[in-house]
């Protein structure tokens, strides 16, 4: 068992990251800071959920959000999808496992998994409105947020909602607030069997390994750690008994990574699409330097005389 | 236009012979489709800018702030569309390709050293006119497409992620090239002495008409006379 994060005090506390611990600002420049806080992380272990909601419950209740009743659409799921008010959902997969013939609930919780590279903050046009602090936590600034759902392609997760009251992107948090203040996220305060446990990342790692030999040890020999390289790893973690398929999972990607295409159009297509404006005018602008403008001459407006006369003559 | 031949003459395009001639060539109601069009290209260009690159995201103030900018961004493109498929409809014709346009092009460093007298003779519109023309079109009709593709507020659910990330993607590099093309549009108009004029107060002098577009004025010529308009009545008068 993974010692719980204790319960806080009721004094109050001062945050320990703010604006100061910034290490990526969407569509602006920022120095980072010289010392990087310890990265934390949320590890999510598959095999040890039971689908019972409570990190949603959790999650709605710390977050203060109304999800719409919806009605039943034949599967677990509760909402259907995530949605601007439901930053985390448990999603079942009924899967037959080929080699056993068995049946297989798997559940896995998803969200944001807080991605080193977020692909979310590359593709934000708005200054300010996607952070990422130097512990790893991507987060959205309200405020800030225009509501273009440009964020939504750049993530490699499908996760950031745009909410239709407010007209801005939400997703999990991280509970930064509670983590400011020394305290865990809510969806892993309320789980019931420690599948949700959080702490620095390198404890994380730690924590799943043991997680995974004990899955080895009864079988599932695929047992692994999901933290995908392709985005600089994750803040929140997975423990997979089936590792190496991890699209099983309701389709969480097996290598994801920032689209080519969204690189494409934040990366050259930006610079080259400015520079290619640059030329236009500036070539307009030599070329009236050198040649002058184009006048037309008194012989013209004779010879156009000339031509009007014959008709009326 | 009477004829089949006369394909370069527009509704109202009217000689008024003087010193110096001159030559009605858009309507007021072309003019003002005119202007709308480049009106709702300006604040797209504007406002999409602002979206494209960190930079100039500033230039979202100018429209009431990013939500602003957000929002109405979609709905000026709307405009555009319409707008711009008035144009169409108005000038498509005059702008159809024909012989003398290649041997136009092909003389291109005369075009822009402004030796206009080692040109053939071209109708209403000129090859690099034309272009502009086609060339407008074929983005705006990308430009609206892949617009409301990423328009999430109404049409979020009809396409995928990665559908939407291409139509981004393309977007914003025909929104480039339709600046550029613009820019191009904009600085012939500064260049060409009299042009703009002929898009605001209608009409252009004979020589500007003899210069630049010689075929079209001979055509007009050529014309038989029609009854004298409102305009010539006043002319006659005075």
């Amino acid at each position: 068992m993974f010692p719980p994060v204790p319960n806080p005090t009721t004094g109050p506390q001062t945050s320990k990251f703010g604006e100061k611990d910034l290490i990526r600002r969407s569509a602006s420049t920022i120095t980072p800071p010289a010392e990087r806080q310890t990265e934390v992380a949320k590890l999510i272990d598959v095999s040890k959920c039971i689908g019972c909601k409570a990190c949603q419950a959790a999650c709605i209740e710390w977050n203060d959000t109304h999800p719409e009743l919806e009605s039943n659409t034949g599967i677990y799921e509760n909402p259907h999808d995530l949605t601007p008010d439901m930053f985390t959902l448990m999603r079942f997969t009924e899967w037959e496992n080929p080699e056993t013939n068995n049946l297989e609930w798997l559940i896995r919780k998803d969200g944001c998994m807080h991605c080193e590279d977020p692909g979310c903050l590359k593709a934000c046009p708005a200054p300010g409105a996607i952070v990422q602090y130097s512990n790893g936590i991507v987060d959205f600034v309200h405020e800030n947020c225009i509501g273009c759902g440009y964020c939504i392609k750049g993530c490699p997760f499908n996760i950031p909602r745009i909410s239709k009251v407010d007209h801005t992107a939400y997703k999990c948090t991280l509970c930064s607030d509670r983590i400011a203040v020394g305290q865990g996220p809510a969806c892993a305060k309320a789980c019931p069997t420690q599948a949700i446990v959080y702490g620095t990342k390198d404890e994380m790692k730690k924590h799943a390994e043991g997680r995974i030999a004990d899955l080895k040890s009864r079988g599932f020999e695929k047992a692994g750690l999901y933290d995908p390289p392709g985005v600089g790893g994750t803040h929140v973690m997975y423990v997979l008994h089936h590792a190496d398929q991890p699209e099983i999972y309701a389709g969480l990607p097996n290598n994801p990574r920032i689209s080519p295409v969204v690189e494409a159009w934040k990366g050259v297509t930006k610079y080259a699409g400015l520079a290619v404006m640059g030329v236009a005018a500036v070539t307009g602008f030599l070329h009236y330097m050198v040649n002058g403008p184009n006048r037309v001459s008194e012989e013209d407006e004779e010879a156009a005389e000339r031509l009007t006369g014959d008709r009326s003559s | 236009m009477s004829t089949d031949t006369e394909y370069d003459v527009e509704k109202g395009d009217q000689v008024h012979p003087g010193k110096p001639v001159t030559v009605d060539r858009y309507t007021g109601a072309a003019r003002i489709n005119h202007w709308i069009t480049a009106t709702s290209l300006v604040l797209l260009a504007l406002s999409g800018l602002s979206m494209f690159h960190p930079r100039l995201f500033f230039l979202s103030a100018l429209f009431g702030g990013g939500q602003w900018t957000r929002f109405i961004h979609p709905w000026i493109g709307v405009v555009l569309f319409f707008s711009f498929l008035g144009l169409f409809l108005r000038f498509w014709r005059a702008n159809l390709w024909r012989r003398e346009d290649g041997a136009w092009l092909a003389r291109a460093r005369d075009v822009v050293t402004a030796h206009d007298e080692r040109l053939p003779e071209v109708g209403r519109y000129n090859a690099g006119q034309k272009l502009v023309f086609w060339s407008m079109s074929i983005l705006i009709i990308v430009l609206i497409t892949t617009g409301i593709i990423i328009w999430d507020q109404y049409f979020a659910a009809y396409t995928t992620i990665e559908q939407k990330r291409w139509a981004l993607l393309v977007h914003s590099i025909a929104a480039i090239l339709a600046i550029s093309v613009w820019i191009v549009h904009v600085y012939a108009a500064i260049w060409v002495k009299g042009t703009i004029r002929g898009m605001v107060r209608g009409s252009v002098t004979g020589g500007w008409a003899w210069r630049y577009h010689r075929k079209w004025l001979r055509e007009l010529v050529a014309r038989p006379p029609a009854g004298p308009t409102e305009d010539q009545k006043k002319t006659a008068a005075e």
